[in-house]
């Protein structure tokens, strides 16, 4: 989607649209030996040296009290690092009126941080506002933003307290992009909504960066999320090290140190499947009935689907109920860990694997999936068919 | 009954003037109030002394402020602004403390949002801090307000005019239904002021009147 630039020219220019001295893939944002301290405490960050990528999302991930959090408020000035550089575009962002640095960046907190006295869209219009962007104007520009974030512009009207935390989430998403920012800045922005909604706005985010391509630095301690939304994931570990900065797949391949692989976790195998395709996975015939045949009492388990052939459930070898649930499916395009994941959670052991209309396509068996997943390991460390 | 309606006139009157005394000081105290509570709450050395003073101020007696007021404003003993400069020490040294607490009510978060989004420090006061604090504030109002009313009916022992001067009047008279008048009168003011305040407050926070996840209701 084309999101018009409607930001005033007075403010462009505090932040330009992309580095003055290259194109996309050179470093939008840069810490220079940039130090946190509180008094008599511990360095929250103690030497910090980050260069983040223009046009990607960049992930800060670590433990609580990492420094994180302190790091990415170092970026608009919510927070005045203790010493060392931190520059937006090229410019010394100290060297920026903070109110007019903050109105030029994208902002996303925890539980959405939305005025709860101010309607949903007196809400996204904040920054085209505070930019003496005309009202009129400003509100077209939020009614356009809420439908690229999916509400209707009849939410406009109500207050945050009106909606579930998801909308709201949203509404946070639709009033960072209003100003239509080069640089997007979100703290642990899907924290806390529950994990179906969550999974909802990461695809969303996806989907937006894929038009928008902004620089966004996303904080979370969430690794999953990390892995998922980041171009670059930056590790942190206490003090404000960065233990690691690297793309999501070299992280989960290999950690660098004891501390990321301990963070990075248990299941950072199975999870590192999540960067490859699952289509070296044989498909085979599914032994689906319908229930309205009244078929039943096959030899094996039998895949149940409805007239349209979506499946339904299982039914064991040789009964004709209960239905058991099934797994979760593998769709087309899916990753190995999808499939891995859909014939583990099947009930007979076989993975339904479903088409784009979500009708049965056949069934994957855990053996292939994970001969498909050395064959992937091979191609991996095969330079010519790396990706 | 039949007295009262015969001295309908005077009620109405004396109803104003007592109006004016404790509704003036009421406006009064919460212009002067906000800015000391939030100088309270940005310093917090300047807040302990801001608030002990309040304290202090508010155990003088009413009567003996209203009797050293002419001599130090230079009014005449009759004057409307003994009262009301009276009242509003009173009320501010309340408000200031219910101010602080409405202030303090704001919810930490938002006021970061506010921030992040580019609020300059006195712009996200008078647009952020100070709506959201309403309901803690006007909480605070509303018992200045009833305090106000039955404090402006002392500044008859001086012989300004009031709801009060049938309390003086009834008792010299030795005549108790002009007594009830006054006390009736008096309460009355005092309900009355406090659903004007109540209709104020929800003309000033319409987000509290909705529902979670209902649809909003058209602003009547």
């Amino acid at each position: 989607m084309v999101v018009p630039d409607v930001s005033p020219s007075a403010d462009t220019s505090t932040v330009p649209a992309s580095p003055s001295h290259g194109q996309a893939g050179t470093a939008m944002i840069e810490f220079h030996n940039v130090v946190k301290s509180y008094q008599g405490g511990q360095p929250a960050v103690e030497n910090l040296n980050l260069g983040i990528d223009a046009g990607k999302i960049t992930v800060f991930v670590g433990p609580s009290g990492c420094g994180k959090t302190t790091s990415l408020r170092m970026i608009n000035r919510m927070v005045e690092p203790t010493s060392g550089t931190i520059t937006v575009g090229g410019r010394n962002v100290s060297t920026i009126a903070a109110p007019a640095l903050r109105r030029s960046m994208g902002y996303v907190m925890q539980s959405a941080g939305l005025l709860p006295h101010r309607t949903v869209m007196d809400n996204v219009t904040t920054v085209l506002r505070l930019n003496r962007v005309p009202r009129v104007k400003a509100r077209a520009r939020a009614a356009e933003l809420l439908d690229t974030v999916g509400l209707s512009s009849a939410m406009g009207k109500r207050y945050p307290n009106q909606l579930s935390g998801g909308q709201q989430q949203r509404v946070g998403v639709a009033r960072a992009l209003a100003a239509d920012p080069p640089v997007l800045l979100m703290d642990e922005p899907f924290s806390a909504v529950d994990p179906v909604v969550r999974a909802e706005l990461q695809q969303e985010l996806l989907r937006l960066q894929r038009d928008l391509a902004k620089t966004i630095v996303f904080v979370t301690h969430d690794i999953d999320e990390a892995t998922l939304l980041g171009d670059k994931v930056a590790v942190f570990a206490t003090g404000g090290r960065v233990a690691q900065y690297a793309a999501p797949e070299e992280i989960l391949r290999a950690p660098v140190d004891d501390f990321v692989a301990s963070f990075v976790g248990r299941d950072r195998g199975f999870r590192h499947l999540s960067f490859h395709a699952g289509t070296g996975v044989p498909v085979h015939p599914a032994p689906s009935v319908t229930l309205d045949d009244g078929v039943t009492t096959a030899a094996g388990w039998a895949l149940a689907v409805d007239a349209g052939n979506r499946p339904l459930g299982w039914l064991a070898p040789g009964s004709s109920e209960p239905l058991l649930p099934g797994g979760s499916l593998f769709h087309a395009g899916d990753s190995l860990r999808n499939a891995l994941d859909a014939a583990l959670s099947s009930p007979s052991g076989l993975g339904v694997a479903v088409d784009d209309g979500g009708r049965v396509a056949g069934v994957v068996k855990a053996p292939e999936v994970l001969a498909a997943i050395d064959a992937a390991r091979v191609s991996q460390h095969n330079p010519e068919t790396q990706r | 009954m039949e007295w009262f309606l015969a001295n309908v006139p005077q009620v109405l009157s004396l109803t104003g003037s007592h109006l004016v005394q404790a509704v003036v000081p009421l406006v009064l105290s919460v212009i002067i109030a906000i800015p000391l509570a939030q100088l309270a709450r940005l310093n917090k050395g300047l807040g302990a002394f801001i608030l002990s003073v309040g304290s202090l101020l508010y155990t003088i007696p009413s009567l003996a402020l209203f009797v050293i007021l002419p001599g130090i404003l230079g009014t005449k003993i009759l004057d409307f602004a003994n009262i009301v400069v009276a009242l509003t020490i009173y009320a501010v040294a309340l408000l200031v403390r219910s101010t602080l607490d409405a202030l303090n009510s704001v919810d930490d978060g938002v006021r970061q949002a506010a921030t992040a989004m580019g609020y300059k420090p006195f712009q996200r006061f008078l647009a952020v801090d100070l709506p959201l604090s309403v309901p803690v504030l006007f909480a605070g109002l509303r018992v200045i307000s009833v305090s106000n009313i039955s404090l402006v009916t002392v500044g008859a022992l001086l012989g300004i005019p009031s709801l009060g001067f049938f309390f003086t009047d009834g008792l010299q008279r030795n005549f108790p239904t002009e007594i009830l008048v006054g006390i009736v009168g008096t309460l009355v003011l005092a309900m009355l002021m406090d659903v004007v305040l109540v209709l104020l407050q929800r003309l000033l926070t319409p987000w509290l009147r909705t529902r979670p996840t209902t649809t909003a209701e058209v602003a009547a």
